[in-house]
């Protein structure tokens, strides 16, 4: 059956009932993990004082369901990193983004941990999407708390827009793939 | 008001001193590497000078300056009870980079000693633990001399160039 429809968040077409229905799970699993973000606030430099200003009760980014640090990757799932890495310590960083469980985003705080900022040398990595994949940039050295909420905002609309890894991890790869076939025979006949 | 002390310094190992001036108020004394252990320890000692506090030592790299030793290591030292400062700088040549250690006088020298090894390659003869401190014991180099390029980059993991 086809039908063209919005869903209760107000996003878009499906083409069978049961794509419907995974969607929607998907929606709602994903609307709650873009409200309750666990972060590992990797700081190492300046940026960190921007960064415990957007913590403190000023800015107050328990608004957004992300004031919870976690002291172990194993427990968070949003990497912060914040600050200059050198390349002394950029297999540390590494190991700490591998020990996170999937799923897992990665903000780049700053101009330093974004390019390497003003620190062209010797030390200093420049840019740690040389290292590990990064989902939200944040300009700035340092950047204002502002700038802070702001790239939480996006990457709110960025985890609500995932979709087909987390329905392989609700009902298998099989499945996803016959629902792929349905559709497809769908948009053929 | 150090200049006292500097001149006393420079009276006693006359032999040893290359230069010495007080340009803007910094004593600053010139001096051969060979002797370097006996005049520190005598700048500590000396009821006169009394130089308690080694506040920092540091290299210098002098690449290219013709008639003189490539490296230097400078050693800020401080008085506590007579508030008064001294600069000692030690010329080493290029071919035999070694200095004798100042752990023994002050012990609070160990770091900067080996920051001075890290980043200008100055060996400290009879420094108990003469390894890297800022970079990784896989860099090789020298990164604060002056013919390390600019550009060269050694990272531990990432692209290399
Ligand atoms: S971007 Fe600026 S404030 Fe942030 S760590 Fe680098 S130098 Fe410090």
């Amino acid at each position: 059956m086809n039908r063209q429809d919005m869903n209760a968040f107000g996003q878009d077409v499906y083409v069978t009932r049961a794509d419907a229905a995974i969607q929607f799970l998907q929606q709602a699993i994903n609307w709650g993990r873009k409200h309750s973000f666990f972060q590992y606030p990797f700081v190492t430099a300046c940026c960190g004082m921007e960064f415990m200003a957007t913590w403190a009760p000023k800015y107050d980014i328990a608004r957004f369901g992300a004031e919870f640090p976690r002291f172990s990757p194993r427990q968070a799932d949003l990497l912060f990193v914040v600050g200059t890495v050198n390349h002394k310590l950029a297999p540390y960083l590494r190991r700490v983004y591998d020990q996170m469980c999937e799923p897992k985003w990665v903000i780049s705080f700053g101009a330093c941990a974004s390019t390497g900022g003003f620190y062209d040398n010797y030390a200093t990595v420049q840019g740690i999407d040389t290292i590990i994949p990064v989902d939200v940039y944040i300009p700035g050295c340092p950047p204002r708390p502002e700038a802070v909420l702001d790239s939480l905002l996006l990457l709110q609309e960025k985890v609500m827009k995932e979709r087909p890894e987390l329905s392989e991890r609700i009902l298998g790869p099989q499945q996803i793939e016959e629902a792929r076939q349905h559709r497809a025979m769908g948009g053929q006949s | 008001m150090s200049v006292k002390a500097l001149e006393k310094v420079a009276k006693k190992f006359a032999s040893e001193v290359i230069d010495k001036h007080s340009n803007a108020g910094d004593d600053t004394l010139i001096v051969k590497r060979a002797k370097i252990k006996e005049i520190l320890k005598f700048c500590r000692d000396d009821k006169e000078l009394k130089f308690e506090f080694c506040m920092d030592v540091c290299g210098m790299d002098y690449l290219g300056y013709p008639n003189q030793d490539r490296f230097e290591v400078v050693y800020h030292l401080y008085s506590v009870t007579h508030n008064h400062r001294l600069r000692i700088r030690a010329r080493v040549p290029e071919n035999d980079p070694v200095i004798d250690t100042s752990v023994d006088i002050w012990p609070g020298t160990n770091w900067f000693e080996r920051e001075v090894w890290d980043m200008y390659g100055v060996k400290f003869k009879g420094h108990p633990d003469l390894r890297r401190i800022l970079m990784y014991e896989e860099f090789q180099g020298h990164p604060l001399r002056k013919d390390y390029p600019v550009n060269k980059r050694q990272p531990l993991i990432g692209p290399q160039n």
